[in-house]
Order: structure tokens, then sequence, then C-alpha cells
């Protein structure tokens, strides 16, 4: 081993025992750094190259990374015990939002507080699986049948306020944390097999509750070509755009269905097909894998967590960041219904990305907690 | 968690993420030719590149009619349909009322193209590009300009917007200017912008450029003179023609009413009619020198040979014709210069009438020019006439038969060309054209003789007189032909002739039809026409003075070394 080797190892570890101190995990945190450079890069292609719209993206990932080490120094029985009273005031913001909220976009999502623009129901995305972990966790597992009915009101309640408001993407990641939690406690196979049946058979229930718009974007899903210049034209414009990148890809900053404003919300929803047109089938791979590995980096916390709130908790976390990835490049490349999710951390925009960086810090805060026990 | 639900968390994982590779796997490997496809029928347009029309020019290549490249602003119904909450922002940019754009595009919605403005300004179409609509995009053209205005407007004619001729030389040689539009592949935005050109499919062939044999200074001067004259005399209408003599072109061609060819909206037809092509009149007495050329050619008559024309009347056939006055008797070129119809009508009922008939058609009357131009008129020459002698008599003296001014001018100009016919043209020829002997030069420049006495100071036509040299011509005044036969005070005043006598260089004739001023005789209202373009014509074109006036020497003398300008003519 020469000299220089050896400084950078020595380099790297005492990196990674900084970060540490602060209760953060190096793997974790570098790999989420990868992936929002990467995420950066994109956006200066599918933003026109606007180097303003990359500026701004790139202080929202600042402040973001940085709730996330603030997020991170809470220690977990703080956010165990505050994990009632947090739960209770998203829910009074729901209601709030619904009698008085902003329309943007033909949707109440927003509640004007005067200083900022505030969406109670991304906060839920976080609050829900903790209620549920909070709840479950004092239970003796696997559930009984009255912990399970009382989940699953925990779990549907915020879910049909936001679908009303109406958010289909986040009442989708809000019920799928939920879920997580619920099926990480260890429920029985066959009350899963007979829940899902029951949601199954009330299909036709959900769509008579689902809005003329809703109900169109599914349909428009099955068919996208029934609609080419309405609602089907997103879709159609996505997947030519993937296809045609190839095995390759066309090069950074050289798609044409991008480039040539083809594909509508190229910088927000849609930026996967961006990527895929420009770095095509490997770099979607080389993409999807960098996911993954935050994905299991994320799992692999979980099933560490010392106790069943840390664990049902990261758990879910991880698992709605997974629904999350899958949610957005599905329903790019045309497997599900557009339902408006953004790509995890590097779509543009910044409440999710607020949230999702939250949801890491309470990741890296259960972390450091099997730590501190250890220790 | 159980081991089962740990391996069932990573199985399902495992599944998922098998499922978005092979997505990826099937759309950008197995099917990607087929979402290139689609993304090509999206992004790629065959467009056509126009072409350029060609140049229209003078004979030394001053231009009659220029193309500039200009965008048209266009769009696509069926892609605004969506959008048309941005139809008032369109409609405040182009000053259009919103509430009619927006019908006339729900009336179109099922097309694909709509023309929202024809050859914009550069600025005009950037500005509404700049709006970013989608549907809305440019397309190239290029806009025809005629500098000289209504000046040539009959002999250019027009294209219209789309660059096809309409009337004058632009129709006849339409293909010819027209060139061929090429067509190329590009690739294009969502707005329909062309980005970037991809493939060449046929490359555009320009049109060529046409040189007319019209002399652009020549034409300014005919036009001002007529015009003025026509106004003058309160005309219905005028034209005049100027041909070379050498080579048959048609150096300038001016008709009134004449028109703005760059601003049509306010044409009348009655304007852009080219009516020294395609109006015929009755030539009247400027046919008076043909007659006596074909005389002369018969060989029965001599130029001095004498016609008694006492009393001033003739029967023919029970029908009266008349003179003026009682000229007594005249010879052959006494009855040029007296005008004398008895003298005339005598002249040729004592020749064979083949011979008449022949020297007319040969001279081509009431046929075709050659020239090519668009609704040209042949005229009417009946062979009846050869069978009755008043009819005979009347074409002697230019009744009964009817010719467009140029067609009287191109048979001038066997005259003006010692008995050579040469085809007319409006393109500018560079080798002389040989043309075809119809008549001796010896009656040609007996006849020249004759016409110069027309101009002397006691002729008919001393109006027509220019400063310095020598003009041989005739004058005309016709009884218009209205429906039902002559009226008694419509005129036409005609003068037809050639300069300088001895050896023409230019052959004119003027045709006002119904001054009504007063003035109506030939001499008084179409010579003064004459006289005054070929004043400037002979300054124009260099011609050398001929004859050299007393009363200029006279002043030489007398200012002693100082040349001083004579009227109308070059010092």
């Amino acid at each position: 081993m020469d000299k220089a080797q050896v400084f950078d190892t020595d380099y790297q570890s005492r990196l990674a025992s900084v970060l540490r101190a602060i209760h953060i995990d190096p793997i974790l945190f570098v790999a989420l750094l990868l992936l929002t450079a990467a995420g950066l890069g994109i956006l200066y292609s599918a933003g026109d190259g606007s180097i303003e719209l990359v500026q701004k993206q790139g202080v929202r990932l600042g402040l973001a990374f940085l709730m996330m080490i603030i997020v991170a120094q809470i220690p977990q029985h703080q956010l165990y015990l505050w994990t009632p009273w947090i739960f209770a005031v998203g829910m009074v913001l729901l209601v709030l939002v619904l009698m008085a909220g902003d329309v943007g976009k033909g949707a109440q999502r927003w509640l004007d507080v005067y200083v900022i623009k505030f969406q109670p129901s991304e906060m839920m995305k976080l609050v829900t699986p903790m209620m549920l972990a909070w709840y479950l966790s004092e239970r003796p597992l696997p559930p009984g049948f009255k912990s399970l009915v009382i989940s699953a009101v925990l779990v549907l309640v915020p879910t049909v306020l936001i679908a009303r408001q109406p958010d289909l993407g986040t009442s989708i990641l809000v019920a799928a944390a939920g879920f997580f939690v619920v099926f990480l406690s260890g429920i029985r196979w066959r009350v899963l097999i007979g829940t899902l049946l029951a949601l199954l058979a009330s299909v036709p229930v959900l769509w008579n509750l689902m809005l003329d718009y809703q109900k169109q974007r599914v349909l428009t899903f099955l068919n996208p070509e029934s609609d080419p210049l309405g609602s089907g034209y997103h879709i159609i414009q996505s997947k030519i755009a993937i296809g045609s990148g190839g095995l390759y890809g066309k090069g950074w900053l050289n798609g044409t269905q991008s480039q040539l404003d083809f594909l509508p919300e190229r910088h927000t929803d849609f930026i996967f097909a961006v990527f895929s047109e420009e770095f095509g089938m490997m770099g979607a791979i080389v993409l999807l894998s960098l996911y993954a590995f935050i994905i299991l980096r994320a799992l692999y916390i979980a099933t560490r967590a010392q106790d069943n709130f840390g664990r049902l908790l990261a758990g879910s976390l991880s698992l709605t960041f997974f629904v999350y990835l899958f949610v957005n490049v599905g329903m790019v490349s045309g497997i599900l219904p557009v339902v408006g999710v953004p790509l995890p951390l590097v779509s543009y925009g910044g409440t999710s990305m607020v949230t999702l960086m939250v949801g890491f810090g309470i990741l890296m805060s259960i972390n450091s907690n099997r730590r501190l026990l250890s220790r | 968690m159980t081991p089962w639900r740990r391996l069932s968390v990573l199985f399902v994982f495992l599944m998922v993420v098998l499922v978005l590779v092979g997505r990826a796997l099937d759309m950008q490997v197995l099917h990607s030719e087929f979402f290139e496809k689609q993304g090509d029928a999206r992004q790629l347009r065959v467009v056509s590149i126009p072409a350029h029309r060609g140049q229209i020019v003078d004979r030394h290549g001053e231009p009659f009619a220029v193309s500039t490249p200009v965008s048209s602003i266009w769009l696509n119904p069926k892609e605004l349909i969506v959008v048309l909450d941005r139809i008032p922002q369109l409609a405040k940019v182009l000053r259009l009322d919103a509430a009619s754009l927006q019908k006339k595009i729900l009336d179109n919605q099922k097309r694909e193209f709509m023309y929202l403005k024809r050859h914009a300004s550069p600025e005009l179409a950037q500005r509404v590009m700049d709006l970013s609509i989608p549907g809305v995009a440019l397309q190239n053209e290029y806009r025809r300009y005629y500098p000289t205005g209504e000046v040539a407007a009959h002999v250019v004619g027009f294209a219209d917007i789309d660059d096809n001729g309409q009337e004058g030389m632009e129709l006849a040689f339409n293909t010819w200017l027209k060139g061929e539009q090429g067509k190329k592949r590009v690739i294009r935005d969502r707005l329909g912008r062309a980005f970037d050109d991809i493939e060449l499919i046929r490359s555009v062939e320009p049109g060529k450029p046409l040189m007319l044999s019209l002399d652009k200074r020549l034409q300014y001067l005919t036009y001002r003179t007529l015009k003025a004259a026509v106004l003058k005399h309160n005309a219905v209408a005028g034209s005049a023609v100027v041909l070379d003599v050498k080579s048959g072109e048609v150096l300038a061609m001016v008709n009134q009413p004449s028109f703005n060819v760059n601003d049509r909206s306010q044409m009348k037809p009655e304007a852009t009619r080219n009516r020294s092509v395609t109006d015929v009149f009755e030539p009247g007495s400027t046919m008076k020198p043909l007659t006596i050329a074909a005389a002369l050619e018969s060989g029965r008559w001599k130029p001095y040979y004498k016609v008694e024309t006492a009393p001033g009347y003739i029967k023919v056939q029970g029908n009266m014709i008349r003179d003026h006055r009682n000229y007594g008797d005249l010879d052959v070129g006494g009855v040029i210069e007296k005008s004398s119809n008895v003298g005339i009508s005598k002249i040729v009922l004592a020749m064979d009438a083949e011979d008449q008939w022949n020297m007319y058609q040969k001279l081509g009357l009431g046929a075709d020019t050659g020239s090519g131009f668009p609704g040209e008129a042949t005229g009417r020459l009946s062979i009846s006439a050869l069978h009755n002698d008043f009819a005979r008599a009347s074409l002697a003296f230019g009744y009964g038969l009817s010719v467009t001014p140029l067609q009287l001018a191109r048979a001038y100009t066997a005259l003006a060309a010692n008995g050579m016919l040469k085809p007319s043209s409006f393109l500018h020829n560079e080798e002389i054209v040989a043309g075809e002997r119809v008549m001796s030069a010896k009656t040609a420049k007996a006849v020249r003789k004759m016409m110069q006495k027309v101009v002397s100071d006691k002729g008919t036509g001393k109006l027509a007189r220019v400063a310095n040299y020598s003009v041989a011509g005739k004058t005309g005044t016709v009884h218009k032909f209205v429906a039902g036969g002559y009226a008694e005070e419509r005129y036409l005043s005609i003068f037809a002739g050639m300069i300088p006598a001895d050896s023409p260089e230019l052959v004119m004739v003027v045709m006002i039809d119904e001054p009504r001023n007063g003035k109506h005789f030939g001499g008084d209202v179409a010579a003064p026409v004459f006289s005054k373009v070929m004043a400037g014509a002979m300054r124009l074109l260099d011609i050398a003075p001929d004859k050299i006036s007393d009363k200029r020497l006279v002043v030489k003398k007398g200012v002693a070394k100082q040349k001083k300008p004579t009227e109308g003519g070059r010092a």
C-alpha cells in the first residue's frame, strides 16, 4: 500500500465517523447525494438548459438535506412521544384545507399560513405510518381483529380526506404507507388476502366515489390512444420518449421528444422519460439500481431497528419510497395510470422532496437509536 | 418480523424491479424501432421550399418585377381549438377581431391548415411567434413587388399571392419564371416550428429571370406623356406603342387607364387590359400609307401619277365617299398629305383587288403578331372585301377592318425598315432578326417621303414634328364604331409615325380613345404625344439628328460659342 491510498482510506473513514457522529448513515447519505446529483443533471436537460431552474432545485435540495440532518438529531423516543399529537394536528389541518384551502391547479391542497403555502397532505405521508407504528407497537403482535379495525380507520380517514381534495397520488401513497405498517406488523396471510379480495370487490364502489377527471385518467390509462390530444397525450409522448431512447439513449441534451417540447411536464412528473430518452435502457437500469440500493439500505436499517416502533416505521418509510418510485416510473412508462406522483428526489419541486428527506432523517434517527442502545 | 415476511417483501421488491427492467427492455430494445417511428411521425415533416420567382427586367437589366422573401403566418385549427383562450392574444397582435377569428378557427376545426396572414412583415411574424401558441407557425414565401408600379403594369402583368402569373408577361412566361419548389424533411417542435433540416428530398429550382425588350426610361416617358394627353383631352382611354425598327422589339407600350399593380384591391377590369394588344380599332387614315405601298408595289401607280379628287366626293356603289374639301388634282403623295379619301379610293379601284388585299395580309393585319402576349387580339380583315368596290375603298382609308395598336405599329415598321417586316417581340433579342420582305425598299422609301409631308408646316400632322429630326407619319381621326353604326361626335385620334424619316430607328403609334375636350383630330390630340415621346427617345437612345434646323444655326451664329438647347430636342 502506498502513501496516497493510506491517506485516502484514512480520509474516508474519518469522514464516515464525522457523519456517524451527527447520526447520519454514510452509505445512505452518499447514495442520496449521487441520486440528487444525477437528478440535477437531468433537470438541466429537461428544463431546456435553464441554469436558473437547476439553481432553484439545488437550493431546495440543500434545505432538504439540512432538514434530514436536523430530524436525524431527534432521538427516536421523542418522535414516539410526539406522534399522536402530530397526527392530531395533521388531521385538523386536512379538514381545514377542505374547508378553506387555496385552489391550485383545480385542487384544494394548499393551506396558506401567511408565511408559506403549506400542503398538509404531504405531512400525512410521514405522520400516518408514524401513527400506525405508534399504535401497533403498543399492541401484541401479530395484531388482533380490534387492532386491525382501528388501524384501518387510522389509515382510511386521512386517505379519504386527501382523495377528496382531490389528490389521488398522495392519497395512494398515504394509504400505502399505512398499509405497509400493518403488513410488517405481522398480519396473518389469510387476513391479508381476505382484505385484498374485499378491496377488489369494492372497486365499483370506489369507482363511483372517484371524480370525473380521476375516472378519465384511469380510462385513458387503459386506452391512451382513445384521446391522443387530451389526457392520453402525456402517456403517448412519454412512451415514445422512453422507447425511442433505445439501448444507449440519444445522449444528454439530445432527446428529441423532450427538447422539441413534445413531452409535457418533463421537468416534473415526466422527468424519468427525459432521462430514459437521453440515456437509454442502460441509463435507466443504472438509475433504477441506485434507487434499489437506497431502498435496500433503508430496509436493512429497518431490520436492524431495536424496537417495534422503529422497525415498523423504518420499514414503512422504505417501502413507501419504493412505491413512490414504482408509481412514477410505472405511470411514465405506461404500466400505471397517470396519478401525478413525482420521481422521488429528482423531479423539480420542493414539497415532496422535503417530505422524503425528512423521512430519511427519521430513518437515520432510528438507525442511530440502535447504535446508541448498543453502545 | 418473521423470515417469511422478510423474504416475501424482498421477493415482491425483486419482482417489481424486474417488471420495471422488463418494461425498459420491452420498450427500449424490443420495440424501440416502433417508438422511434412514432417519434419521427410527430417530429419529422416534409415541407416545401418555395422557389424564388425569376426577376423581370428591362433590356438594360432594370427591374420591373422582383421577389423578396417574406413569412406567412398559418395555423393548425385542430391544434388551436385546444387553446382557445389564447386567441385574444393572437388577435391583438394581428389587429384582428378576436370573436371573428375564433369563429373562423372553429369553422375550420376539421382542417389542419389555415392561413392567418399572408406575407407578413418580419417584425409582425416575430411578434406572433413570440406568443408561442401551439399550432401557429410560419411559412417562408416570396412576395412579388413591381418597382415601376402602374408604368409597366400592362406589359409586365402580375402574379397572384401564390406566385402564379395572372396577366401579361407574368402569365405568358409563368413556368419559366416560377421554377420548381423543392422539398425537404425537417424536424419540428410541438408548436410546428421547423427546428432543423434533416434531408433534402428535392432541391429547389429557382425561376429564371426574364429580360423584356422594354426600355424602362422610354416606358416612363411614354407613360407620362400619354397620361398627360389623356387627362388633357378628357379621353376615355389611350394606347401608345414604340417599336424598335431593326429588331421589331417593343421598346415601350403603355395604356390608359392603368392600375396600381402593387395594390390590386381597387383594381378594375377595364384598367388591367393591355389595350395595345387586346383591343382593336379601325385605323382610319393611318391605313393610307399602307394602301399607297400596295399601289406602288403593284406597278399600277407611280409616285408622280396624278389623281383627280374633284369635286371632293365620289359615289361608289351608291355610297358617298367625301373629302373635307375639294383638293382638285393630287399626286400620289398629295393623297397622303391631304388625306384624301376620294383620291385613295380612286387609287385602289384602279388596281387589282388581290394586290391591295395581299399587301394588307403581308403586313400582318388581321393576323397574330407572334408576340405571344396573353389575350392578344388578331383584329379582323375580311376577305369578302375583295369582291366589293365600296368595301375595298373603305379598307383603303381604314374602315371595315380592325387592328390592334401593336399590329398597326408593326405594319409601319415594314415602311421604316425598307420593306422588311419583323416579328414583334416583348423579349430582348440579342441578334437582329432578318424578317420577311413584304415590299421593295424603293416603295418603302417613296411612302416615307410622302409621309414626311404630313408633318410639314402645311400637313395635318405638323404637331408631330421633332426639332432637329425628320419625321414621317400619318394622322388618323376615326368615327367611333358603336352599336348601330358610327357615332357622330365620338372619335379615335390616331398618329402613326417613324423617326428619323430617312433611316428610321423607331416607330410609334398613339391612339387616343374619345377625346372630349373640343379637339379630336389625330393631328391635334395624338401627334403631340408622338412628338414629345420621340424627342425624348432620340436623346435617351443617343440617335444622331438628321435635320439641323435653320433656326438653330441662326441662334448659334448670334450667341457666339454658347450652345443653347432648343425646344424638345438635344442641343
